[in-house]
């Protein structure tokens, strides 16, 4: 599904990356721990994390993640979204848990990072 | 025969900068047509190595080298060492702080992954001695994927 129609589903504000939200999206990945994402397939997912840290964007940009979502309205530091702008990483802040974004996406039939659901 | 080499240097604890070695050779990479995948797995190791300095290494370095056939990443430190590497490699051994966990990171992965990543990975450790790892990537006609 598109990144824009993502942006629906979650009720979610873009931080940056409005130009990006033709993006077609697959497969999502759920973690704070960016480990579990550098170890999966996780090119050109959409990671859904609670954390707003520089090293978010670093590990999506190291692993291809095709957008990021922070769940609970959280909404990172300027130097994070200014990095994410420079590297035309789409940042997305939904005002759902993590629970309930992620249940969310499964109803539009996004698949987890290994293409199961 | 080197054509091309690279090399940073890492600071201890510092969180902020910690990545940008592996994003400037991923963006170096990308511009010169190598492979994707080998692009990502290159980009994975350095960046894993690089959190692994700035988490437990004390200073350190980060050199790269494209060949003819091989790439090669050496990522070393002045830190404490790792006692058991053998323990070290396994997944989910760790040795991190909470402040490393609250980050993404220090959940026992970092060697595994890069070792999952690199075509060939040696690890070189003493206590008191710090630590060196140097990956190979091969540049094969297939491009790297695995």
């Amino acid at each position: 599904m598109k990144l824009s129609e993502i942006v629906d589903a979650l009720e979610a504000a873009v931080i940056c990356g409005n130009n990006h939200l033709s993006k077609e999206i697959t497969t999502c990945g759920a973690s704070d721990l960016m480990s579990d994402i550098l170890a999966g397939l996780s090119e050109g997912c959409i990671l859904l994390t609670g954390l707003t840290t520089v090293q978010v964007v670093r590990t999506a940009m190291v692993a291809g993640v095709g957008a990021v979502v922070f769940v609970r309205g959280k909404k990172p530091p300027q130097e994070v979204i200014d990095l994410a702008r420079e590297q035309e990483l789409p940042l997305i802040s939904s005002p759902y848990s993590m629970f309930v974004s992620c249940g969310r996406l499964h109803k539009c039939n996004l698949t987890g990072l290994d293409g199961r659901r | 025969m080197t054509t091309l080499k690279k090399s940073y240097h890492i600071k201890s604890r510092d969180f902020i900068r910690a990545g940008e070695a592996s994003i400037q050779i991923q963006t170096l990479l990308k511009s010169l047509n190598f492979n994707p995948k080998l692009i990502r797995r290159v980009a994975i190791c350095g960046y894993e190595g690089e959190m692994n300095v700035v988490m437990h290494g004390g200073d350190g370095s980060l050199s790269f080298a494209i060949n003819a056939d091989e790439m090669i990443m050496e990522i070393s430190d002045d830190g404490p060492g790792i006692p058991d590497i053998e323990k070290a490699m396994q997944s989910g051994f760790s040795t991190a702080s909470d402040e490393h966990r609250e980050m993404g990171f220090g959940a026992g992965m970092g060697l595994p992954n890069m070792k999952k990543n690199a075509d060939d990975i040696i690890v070189e450790s003493e206590k008191g001695q710090g630590t060196r790892v140097r990956m190979v990537f091969f540049i094969d006609k297939g491009g790297g994927v695995r």
